[in-house]
Parts: C-alpha cells; sequence; structure tokens
C-alpha cells in the first residue's frame, strides 16, 4: 500500500448558521486520483477549498505528509497558522479553479514564473525554462508570451495547469476545471488531467465529467449534504451505487 | 487696432504669464503629487482597514467630496491663520488641493482595487504567495492599469481647481492675468488668453491620458 | 493657543446662510435644467453619423471639459460686455453653469445612448415609429435611466461648482460665509458650518437621485 499523502479528520465547517460540512474523514494515498462528485451544495467544492485554506474551517484536521495545514493546536487552543505559514502550506498544493483565474497582466510563461521566482526564489531564468518545460507539456509551448485574453478558455485552463504543476506539488486539486469551457474545448483539458494521472501525480477533482471519472479516477467520492455518501472504486460505483441518493444523482447525471 | 496693441501688451506681460504659468504649474504637480500619496492611503484604508479605520476614511472623503473646493480653499486658508498654523496661501491652496485631491483618488484606488475578481487573490494564494506578494505582483498592476484614466482625469481637474487659489491671492497664471487686465483693461484678450493657455495644459495632459492608456492596455 | 469654538455669532447668521445655500441651489437647478436640454441635443450629435453634427459637438465638450470654469465665469462678467453682450451677475453665471453642464451632461448622455441596443432602434421602425419616435419614446427614457448614477454625481458636482458664483459677488452660499466670517472672525465655526451645509445637501441630492432611480427602475 502506498504512503498516505493527506488525511483528513472530522472536517467541519459552517458560513454563519449553514454547516456546509459536517464531518468529513477521508486519506488519500501518493498517486491516487480522486474524483468527488455530486450535486451543487453538496460541499465538494468547499471541501477542496479547505484543503488549500482558502476556506477556514471551524473544527477537525487536514494533515499533508503528516503535517497539519492550516491550524495549530495547543492543548485545548485551535489557532490558525500565520499567513506565511499558510501561504508555505498552499504552495505544497497546486490548484485550478472552474474560471482559471489567470492573471490578465501576464504573459502564459510569466503566470507560471510567478510563484517559482517570488515563492520558491528561482532564478529567473531557471524558472523560465521550467516554465517553457511546462506550457509544452500542456501543448502550449508556442503561446508562452501571449496574454491570456489571447488564449482561448481552454488554452487559458492549460496555462493554469501548468502554473501550478510547475510548482511541483505534493498534491494536486482541480475545482470544475472544465465546467466553464465551451463543450469542444473540454477535450483537450480533460487530456492534460488524464496525462498528469498517468505520470502518478496525487490528485481531487471536482467534476461533473461522469465518464471521465470514470476513465480516470482511482477513487471516487459521492459528497452528499455535507457527508461523503458513499465512496469506492469507480466501476462497483456507477455500475451498482449501494445508495438510494447516489442511484438518484447518478440518474440525473449525464454520461457523455 | 486692436489686434497689434494687444500683442504689445502680451510681449510686456510675457515674463508675468510666463512666471503665473510656472506658479500654477507648481501648484497642480505639488497638489497631484502629495493628493496621490495621501490618496493611495485613503484607497487602502477603504479597501483593507478595520471596520473602525474604513468609517474614519470613509467619513473624510465623503466630507471632501460634499465641499466645493473653493470652500476647502477658503476654510485653508482662514482656518489655518485662525489657529496660528500661519499658513502662507500659496501652501494654504496647495493644502486644500491635495486633500481635495486624496478624496478623488482615494476612490478610484478603492473602486479599482474592488473591480478585481476574487478568484485573481485565490489563485495567487493558491500558489503559495503571501499578502504583501499577492498585492505587489498580482493587485496592484492591475488595479493600476485600471484607474489610470481616471487619475490623468484628476490630474486635469486639479490644473483646473488651481485657479481658485487666485481668490485667496496666489499669484498663479488667473491672478496675473487679471493683474494685467487691471492695468490695461483688455480682459477680452487676456481672459481668452489665459482660457486658451489652460485648454493647451488640460488638452496637453488628457492626450498624455489616452497614450498611457494605451501603452499599458492588456493585449486581448 | 486658545481658540475656543463658539458657535453662537454662526447661528446669528444662519439665516444669511440659508438664503445663500437657497441661491446656491437655485443657481443650481436653473444651471443644470438648461444643461441637461443642452447636452441631451449635444449628445445626439456627439453620436451622430454625420461628421458635421459630430464634430461641432465634439469640439464644444472638448473645449469646455478643459476649462476651468472661473475663467469662463470671470470672462463671461468682465469680458463679454466688451463684445456689447451685457449680462448681469446671476446671468452671467447662470449661463456658464448651464454651458458646463451641458458639457459634462453631454458626455454622460452619450455614454448612456452608446448602451441602448441597436436592435431596439430596428424594432421602433419595424413597427413603423419614426425616427424622432424612437427617441422621444425608446431610447431618452431607457438611456435616462440608465445614466442616473453617473448623473448624480455630475449634478452633484455642478451643485459645488455655484460657490464659484462668490468670485463675482453672487451671494450665495460660499459669499455669505465669506462674509460672516470676515466680519466675525469665528472663522473655524463659519466654515464648519458652511461645509456641513454643503455635505447635507449634496448627499440630500444623492439620496433624491437614488429615489428617483428607485422608482424608475424597470422591473425584471
Amino acid at each position: 500500500m502506498a504512503k498516505t499523502l493527506l488525511e483528513i479528520a472530522g472536517l467541519r465547517k459552517t458560513y454563519g448558521a449553514v454547516e456546509v460540512l459536517k464531518g468529513i474523514d477521508c486519506a488519500v494515498h501518493e498517486g491516487e486520483v480522486i474524483a468527488i462528485i455530486g450535486s451543487s451544495g453538496s460541499g465538494k467544492t468547499t471541501l477542496l477549498r479547505c484543503i488549500n485554506m482558502l476556506e477556514d474551517f471551524q473544527d477537525g484536521t487536514i494533515r499533508l505528509d503528516g503535517e497539519e495545514i492550516g491550524y495549530h493546536v495547543e492543548g485545548s487552543t485551535r489557532r490558525r497558522k500565520s499567513e506565511k505559514d499558510i501561504a508555505r502550506q498552499r504552495a505544497l498544493t497546486g490548484m485550478a479553479f472552474q474560471q482559471f483565474n489567470l492573471f490578465p497582466h501576464m504573459t502564459a510563461a510569466q503566470n507560471v514564473m510567478l510563484g517559482l521566482v517570488k515563492v520558491k526564489r528561482l532564478p529567473k531564468g531557471e524558472a523560465h525554462a521550467i516554465a517553457l518545460k511546462w506550457l509544452d507539456r500542456v501543448g502550449l509551448g508556442d503561446r508562452a508570451n501571449h496574454y491570456p485574453g489571447q488564449l482561448s478558455g481552454g488554452q487559458q485552463q492549460r496555462v493554469a495547469i501548468a502554473r501550478a504543476i510547475a510548482m511541483n506539488p505534493r498534491l494536486m486539486l482541480f475545482d470544475e476545471v472544465t465546467s466553464a469551457l465551451d463543450p469542444e474545448l473540454v477535450g483537450e483539458v480533460l487530456q492534460v488531467i488524464k496525462d498528469l494521472a498517468a505520470e502518478g501525480m496525487t490528485m481531487l477533482l471536482v467534476t461533473h465529467e461522469m465518464r471521465f471519472a470514470y476513465e480516470v479516477a482511482s477513487r471516487v467520492i459521492f459528497m452528499n449534504k455535507g457527508v461523503i455518501g458513499e465512496e469506492g472504486n469507480p466501476r462497483e460505483m456507477f455500475v451498482a451505487p449501494k445508495t438510494e441518493r447516489l442511484a438518484e444523482f447518478l440518474k440525473t447525471s449525464s454520461f457523455n | 487696432m486692436i489686434a497689434p496693441s494687444f500683442l504689445d501688451q502680451l510681449w510686456l506681460a510675457r515674463h508675468v504669464i510666463l512666471n503665473g504659468l510656472g506658479i500654477t504649474v507648481a501648484i497642480s504637480l505639488l497638489a497631484i503629487f502629495a493628493g496621490s500619496v495621501l490618496g493611495v492611503v485613503v484607497g487602502l484604508s477603504l479597501v483593507y482597514g478595520n471596520r473602525w479605520l474604513r468609517w474614519v476614511v470613509r467619513a473624510y472623503t465623503d466630507i471632501i467630496r460634499g465641499t466645493p473646493v473653493l470652500v476647502l480653499v477658503l476654510a485653508s486658508y482662514y482656518v489655518s491663520s485662525a489657529v496660528g498654523v500661519n499658513l502662507d496661501p500659496f501652501s494654504a491652496g496647495v493644502l486644500a488641493l491635495a486633500v481635495f485631491c486624496s478624496s478623488h483618488v482615494g476612490e478610484i484606488v478603492r473602486g479599482g482595487l474592488q473591480a478585481i475578481p476574487k478568484g485573481q487573490t485565490e489563485a495567487a494564494k493558491a500558489i503559495g504567495l503571501t499578502f504583501g506578494q499577492t498585492f505587489a505582483y498580482v493587485l496592484w498592476p492591475q488595479a493600476l492599469r485600471q484607474f489610470l484614466p481616471a487619475w490623468v482625469n484628476t490630474a486635469a481637474e486639479m490644473v483646473k481647481a488651481s485657479t481658485l487659489l487666485s481668490v485667496i491671492g496666489v499669484a498663479e497664471l488667473l491672478l496675473r492675468s487679471q493683474e494685467i487686465i487691471s492695468r490695461n483693461f483688455m480682459s477680452l484678450q487676456f481672459y481668452f488668453f489665459a482660457g486658451a493657455l489652460y485648454f493647451l495644459v488640460n488638452y496637453g495632459i488628457e492626450r498624455l491620458g489616452k497614450y498611457v492608456e494605451r501603452k499599458t492596455a492588456i493585449p486581448s | 493657543m486658545g481658540y475656543t469654538l463658539n458657535f453662537a455669532v454662526v447661528w446669528r447668521n444662519f439665516d444669511q446662510l440659508l438664503a445663500g445655500l437657497a441661491l446656491s441651489l437655485g443657481l443650481a437647478v436653473i444651471s443644470i435644467l438648461i444643461g441637461a436640454v443642452i447636452g441631451l441635443a449635444v449628445a445626439f450629435a456627439l453620436t451622430s453619423r454625420y461628421r458635421a453634427t459630430a464634430w461641432p459637438a465634439t469640439a464644444y465638450v472638448t473645449l469646455i471639459r478643459n476649462l476651468p470654469i472661473l475663467v469662463l465665469v470671470l470672462f463671461a462678467y468682465f469680458a463679454l460686455p466688451q463684445l456689447g453682450i451685457r449680462l448681469d451677475k446671476v446671468q452671467s453665471f447662470v449661463a456658464v453653469l448651464a454651458l458646463y453642464s451641458g458639457a459634462y451632461l453631454a458626455e454622460v448622455f452619450r455614454a448612456g445612448l452608446l448602451s441602448i441596443p441597436k436592435g431596439l432602434t430596428e424594432a421602433g421602425l419595424a413597427i413603423g415609429l419614426t425616427p424622432m419616435q424612437i427617441r422621444s419614446t425608446i431610447i431618452v427614457p431607457l438611456m435616462l435611466r440608465n445614466v442616473l448614477p453617473s448623473m448624480s454625481s455630475t449634478i452633484i458636482s455642478l451643485f459645488k461648482d455655484t460657490s464659484l458664483a462668490a468670485t463675482i459677488a453672487v451671494p450665495e452660499l460660499t459669499f455669505a460665509a465669506r462674509k460672516i466670517n470676515v466680519e466675525s472672525f469665528r472663522v473655524i465655526e463659519t466654515w464648519i458650518v458652511a461645509s456641513a451645509l454643503y455635505v447635507i445637501t449634496c448627499a440630500l441630492i444623492a439620496a433624491l437621485m437614488r429615489q428617483i432611480e428607485r422608482r424608475l427602475a424597470v422591473p425584471r
């Protein structure tokens, strides 16, 4: 069995009076590709954002390589870590967003280089070489000097993935990365993710692409109303759901 | 024969006019510089300040923006001497314009920063940038491009507002023109001439603004 | 130093300030109404396909926007008589502020006109309306709704410009305040009260404009 990379225990998250995550426990092993599915409002995106501390959470722990993410506990008091520590921890996970969130005033290469130069403190030349390598890997070697506004949605999303992956993260988080794309551009982005998965990158993907989840994921987590409703091997889950909820959800999802 | 005599008078008054123009430029530059520095602080306080600071700064900008610049100029001049600070008219006037400028720049900076989508901050955080780095490399450069046109516009406003200092006796271009007129009674010609100079300066600023806007535009 | 606040003198002369404020508002209302008519006509000219109408409109707006209003105020009152145009203080100021408002409101209206989809004009033509009917029943009503927020800040800024009438001794609010200041030496109190009156009036104008905006909002 591969080493445990990410360990989530008793994770709770509330927005005011609304409890979005009601106690999540799960472990992710190195090299696993986990698809998180579920209807909107089920908490799947929130879960992903907690792992990267884009959301604070009220209870529970998230550990990456055994190190507690975001908070430290002394006796009975639980404190948010310093911004600097959190920034360092965030650099250990890469994240790609639904809306790409490329920096519009920087070229594709500059987008990828920013974290390498400012966070990893690499010399510019080295950072540039790494940026070009990754842009090449996502099929955009010839677009390095283009600005995001000059790229298609699919190309922008691939740059965003290159930006995250270039930081050499322990874990990649994908938050509905194809939802904002025109249908004909979805394929090129999924192909990039598939390639990364094949190379052994550990990843968590929140996705609506059931066929993709079925093909690529080593494990599927079905989120329902803030808890994990069901999890397991995609073949078993999609063919023979154990819970009523999942069966219901799969019926309303398209498998194109 | 109005034309030749106007040119004669203009030639006679050339040093006075140039001197006035110099003072106008000096007032404007000082007000824009001081006002912009203060305005950036105001804008940052409005966006990132805690509730207490935001409230104080919001009250400051609302009061300044609700008061005519002429009132600011007169108040600055009279009040400073009443409380014993004794600013000369030039300093009192520049102070008033700088305060006026800061409230405008503050609003512009606030607007520019708040127009940036939240995803930008999140993406920056996700690659591990600290808040300071996020601000310096991601937010500020975008906000700057966004508010540059409005800022240049504010600069032109300052040049126009500098005329108000003539009311408290600062010998800028307009007051100099009035002095000349009081000697030769050519109000039509010399007001017209002063107007033309102001127009040229402001039109130049406007063109410069358009040019800078084009230069800094993000290709798309 | 021993300046103690004492508002008694200011309250004694408060009626002068209120009368001044009333005159300020009167100047603003008349000038802005005339300016709105000018602005609407100029906005249509600015967006016209014909260079012969667009060019003079652009020239007017560019000229006015780049001139300090104080130069125009002094020019109208002191220089125009040389051309045989004699206006009293109030008339000349209203004329200037109306022209000034016209240029600024034209810009506001122009942006509003450009925001109206072409399809609406075509839909109007398709049901047989004349171009003039389309303007008055479709385009202008929609455009006015769209521009209310930006019109609000323009109107407030024009209201504040009425303070410049003080420079030609029109007894509006700033003039009244300066008079009390000079006569009473209650400098700080005078300017606090005058400024407060301006700030409150500006806030009321903003509130009124928001109210109108809500009233006229198209339900959706």
